[in-house]
């Protein structure tokens, strides 16, 4: 047998770390010949930078920093690619509980849809307007994400524009709750936990669940460099095999308290287990006084969420172009497709017999 | 002083830090230094100094507003990432290496602020000395003080002399390839256990 193969990983301390941890801790990796050293970070543009200059070998990306970096958006001009999903969902649009009295008045109820929701937005937006107050804060976590994204799309159904009508703001995942419950923030969007976190503590209530306005999110993927995925091909294949198999070990549900009981740590995520076991069996509980409601699939990890489907990478660049980070043309979008590498994948699943 | 009207502002949550960077570019004659302490109001900060320069710490989750900051704004002169083209990629290197982030006013010329990044990286290298310095200097402080208490503990019960106690405690340690601190750990928690 071969010498095991190092790979270091950064991710973020977000619920969908959950394959990577699951990958390392329940020794799933290291059976594909796979030793990964978790490097957990502070910022996205951490994580890219690292990715480019070579301290992380691979790491957990927002797909849509994925393709910005295929077009050339990023400092680095470094092409990154996506060989394997690591789960599609869980992000949540959370208001602070002074907003959210605001919206109730206007129209806004508990379990809602999500234009009704947002209609009672335009009427609060409107009216503060009148009144002569400022722009609400809206934060999401990165200029290419998909939290940027579906916050438009909320925004839009009913006509709110996000570039005029609200100031759209980053923030990091860990300072978000702070942030709206001192009223740095009006609202924002996130990956789970963040959003019952908010919830928990008090000080926001959750008006949206992205899942249901887009029909099936991608959400974070592996990255890694283009040339180092060349290089390498047998740490692309190691690593697909290892977040695959990891999806499939995730998906029992006897493995769940072992899952959560890693991600709780401070280490990964550092949230309270109740949290986090709800947000994977995706019943969230909106306000802090209502009883959870149940979205099956909320935050997807299973086997069929990790294959990094070309039509993703669609998605994210029409969205891209739609809020002007991109002209629209056939070059685009035809690049944008090429860093969701279904192909690797497949080759990487296909070849398993061999070894 | 070509360089004293580049304003420079400086977001580190380690104030220590901050202020070493801050001595280092005033005495290559920076005169114009902003220090951020405030995270909550960033890019209030940001708006209202309109700096040609921005140093960050990368451990900093607040880089991320940065990015954002720059990329829509339409208010602020735009800043960019240090050192976009791939020529410079060795400087990005040894900026991420040490740590810290640079973000400059589109439109100045590299040349000008290679100095400053150059200091910063330098200062953040140094301040990481110290500060494993500081560290290993407190372990030995520790060390000391647990080997103390094992002699101590073994002056008494066996009745050997400072020097025996500590000949013992190192000949234990060597035949059981341990660390001194570890066996006089050891001591001390079995001589607790046994009160």
């Amino acid at each position: 047998m071969s010498a095991p193969l190092q790979a270091t990983v950064g991710f973020m301390p977000l619920l969908d770390c959950a394959l990577l941890v699951a990958a390392h801790e329940a020794g799933i990796a290291a059976r594909h010949g796979l030793a990964l050293r978790l490097v957990r970070e502070t910022s996205w543009a951490n994580v890219r930078d690292r990715l480019a200059v070579g301290h992380f070998d691979a790491a957990q990306m927002l797909g849509p920093m994925v393709v910005a970096e295929a077009l050339g958006l990023g400092p680095f001009r470094a092409p990154l690619l996506a060989p394997v999903s690591l789960g599609l969902g869980g992000n949540v649009i959370t208001v602070s509980c002074e907003l959210w009295s605001q919206m109730q008045v206007a129209g806004a109820a508990h379990g809602a849809t999500p234009r009704t929701q947002a209609e009672a937005l335009a009427r609060v937006i409107a009216r503060r307007m009148e009144q002569g107050q400022g722009a609400l804060t809206l934060a999401m976590v990165f200029p290419y994400s998909c939290h940027h994204y579906q916050l438009r799309d909320w925004l839009a159904l009913s006509g709110i524009d996000a570039d005029r009508d609200v100031r759209l703001v980053v923030l990091p995942p860990s300072l978000l709750a702070d942030a709206l419950r001192l009223g740095q923030v009006d609202g924002f969007c996130a990956g789970e936990p963040w959003g019952s976190i908010a919830v928990d503590a008090g000080s926001g209530v959750i008006v949206a669940l992205c899942n249901d306005m887009w029909e099936q999110p991608t959400e974070k993927v592996i990255g890694l460099r283009a040339d180092r995925a060349e290089r390498q091909p047998e740490l692309v294949t190691a690593l697909v095999r290892s977040v695959v198999d990891a999806a499939r070990w995730a998906s029992d549900a006897r493995n769940r308290d072992a899952l959560v009981g890693w991600l709780a740590e401070p280490r990964y995520v550092g949230a309270r287990p109740a949290l986090l076991h709800a947000a994977l069996a995706g019943e969230l509980r909106m306000a802090i006084d209502t009883a959870p409601v149940t979205r099956a699939g909320f935050l997807q990890l299973d086997v069929a969420a990790t294959r990094p489907e070309p039509r993703y990478a669609d998605l994210i660049c029409e969205h891209m172009v739609r809020c002007g980070q991109v002209t629209d043309s056939a070059a685009t979008r035809t690049r944008a497709r090429a860093a969701f590498r279904n192909d690797l994948y497949s080759k990487a699943l296909d070849t398993k017999e061999d070894n | 002083m070509r360089e004293a009207t580049l304003r420079v502002l400086i977001v580190d949550q380690n104030l220590l830090r901050a202020a070493v960077l801050e001595d280092g570019l005033r005495e290559a004659g920076y005169r114009d230094i902003v220090v951020v302490r405030d995270m909550q109001n960033l890019m209030r900060r940001i708006l209202d100094e309109e700096p040609d320069v921005i140093l960050i710490d990368l451990e900093n989750p607040n880089r991320d507003v940065l990015e954002q900051m720059f990329q829509v704004s339409r208010i602020v002169k735009k800043p960019v990432a240090m050192f976009v083209d791939q020529s410079d990629r060795s400087a990005i290197e040894a900026a991420i290496d040490a740590g810290v982030g640079a973000y400059v006013v589109d439109g100045l010329r590299k040349e000008r602020v290679r100095a400053i990044v150059d200091m910063a990286i330098s200062r953040f290298h140094a301040f990481d000395r110290l500060r494993t310095e500081l560290d290993e200097t407190r372990q030995q402080l520790v060390d000391r003080k647990l080997l103390d208490r094992a002699k101590g503990i073994l002056m008494k019960q066996r009745g050997v002399t400072e020097d025996q106690a500590y000949e013992l405690l190192r000949k234990t340690a060597m035949d059981a390839n341990l660390k001194l601190a570890q066996v006089a750990q050891s001591v001390i928690t079995a001589a607790e256990l046994l009160k």
